[in-house]
């Protein structure tokens, strides 16, 4: 199949991931996949942004299936359900909110906390980096995004290697509000898609 | 007289990743409107292929009728 410029994005994730290990503050780079995908599902109904532009899709996809890092089975069937994925998306989405509170904490006159927080539990110590030219709810906000964005990183390799390459994209957040934005700008489309499905099609 | 082949069908907990789409060696399968995948069952050849890499495990090879004249 011919590549495209897009095939290529995933160097940007690795890259990404990489330059925050040596200073935080590219976190804030991060809201590019938060904010491209939301646009383009509000502003075009699409999911384009998973489809063909998402380097953390295409990174999963090169490691567990070119790569071979991937046991390739079938996630179980509750990993797809609706309330797993919209329960784990109400969760991710909490714990984002919690974390711009604690960027307003810093803004409002509280000290910085130097430390990414892997899986929403383990604080990892994360000194060695000079913020000390921002302002602080500037470095705050960029140690909570990065612990969003490597714990997201983190899970996607769990499913990685136990699953199939891109068991991530069954329940990534990003994934389920766009296809929930899309869904609710197609309604009737939705609709009639469910309402004539059967169990095998009519043959 | 019509016989059967195989074609992919789309189960209704398609996440719409498009996955399938970047693996289908007929270029049969589009992402309808960011919501779900969809076959073009004309196009479609029944290998499996889709089947294999769907990360959801949503679609199943079905055995369709098919009219040959
Ligand atoms: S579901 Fe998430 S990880 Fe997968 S392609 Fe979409 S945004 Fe990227
Ligand atoms: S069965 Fe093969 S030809 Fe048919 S949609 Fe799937 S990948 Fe394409
Ligand atoms: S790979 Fe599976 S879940 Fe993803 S779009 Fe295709 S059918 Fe839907």
């Amino acid at each position: 199949m011919k590549k495209h410029w897009y095939d290529y994005l995933w160097i940007f994730s690795s890259i990404y991931l990489i330059l925050g290990l040596f200073n935080i503050l590219f976190a804030w780079l991060g809201l590019i996949c938060f904010l491209v995908p939301l646009m383009i599902s509000v502003v075009k109904g699409s999911k384009a942004y998973c489809n063909r532009f998402c380097g953390r899709g295409q990174l999963f996809e090169l490691l567990g299936g070119k790569l071979g890092l991937s046991r390739k089975k079938t996630p179980p069937k509750f990993l797809r359900s609706k309330w797993f994925r919209y329960g784990f998306l109400t969760f991710f989405m909490t714990m984002f909110l919690l974390m711009l509170y604690n960027t307003y904490l810093v803004f409002a006159g509280a000290s910085l906390r130097e430390a990414v927080t892997l899986l929403w539990m383990f604080k990892l110590p994360w000194q060695w980096t000079n913020t000390a030219f921002v302002s602080p709810w500037v470095a705050q906000f960029a140690f909570g995004f990065y612990s969003v964005m490597l714990t997201s990183t983190v899970l996607g390799l769990v499913t990685m290697i136990a699953f199939k390459p891109r068991s991530w994209c069954v329940y990534c957040p990003m994934g389920t509000m766009t296809q929930g934005i899309c869904t609710l700008k197609n309604r009737e489309e939705a609709k009639t898609w469910k309402k004539g499905h059967k169990k095998s099609p009519s043959c | 007289m019509s016989c059967s082949k195989n074609i992919a069908y789309i189960g209704k907990d398609c996440v719409a990743c498009g996955v399938c789409t970047k693996h289908c060696p007929r270029a049969a399968l589009t992402i309808r409107k960011g919501m779900y995948a969809t076959v073009d069952y004309d196009t479609c050849v029944g290998c499996g292929k889709c089947s294999t890499v769907c990360p959801a495990g949503v679609i199943e090879m079905v055995a369709k009728e098919v009219k040959v004249v």
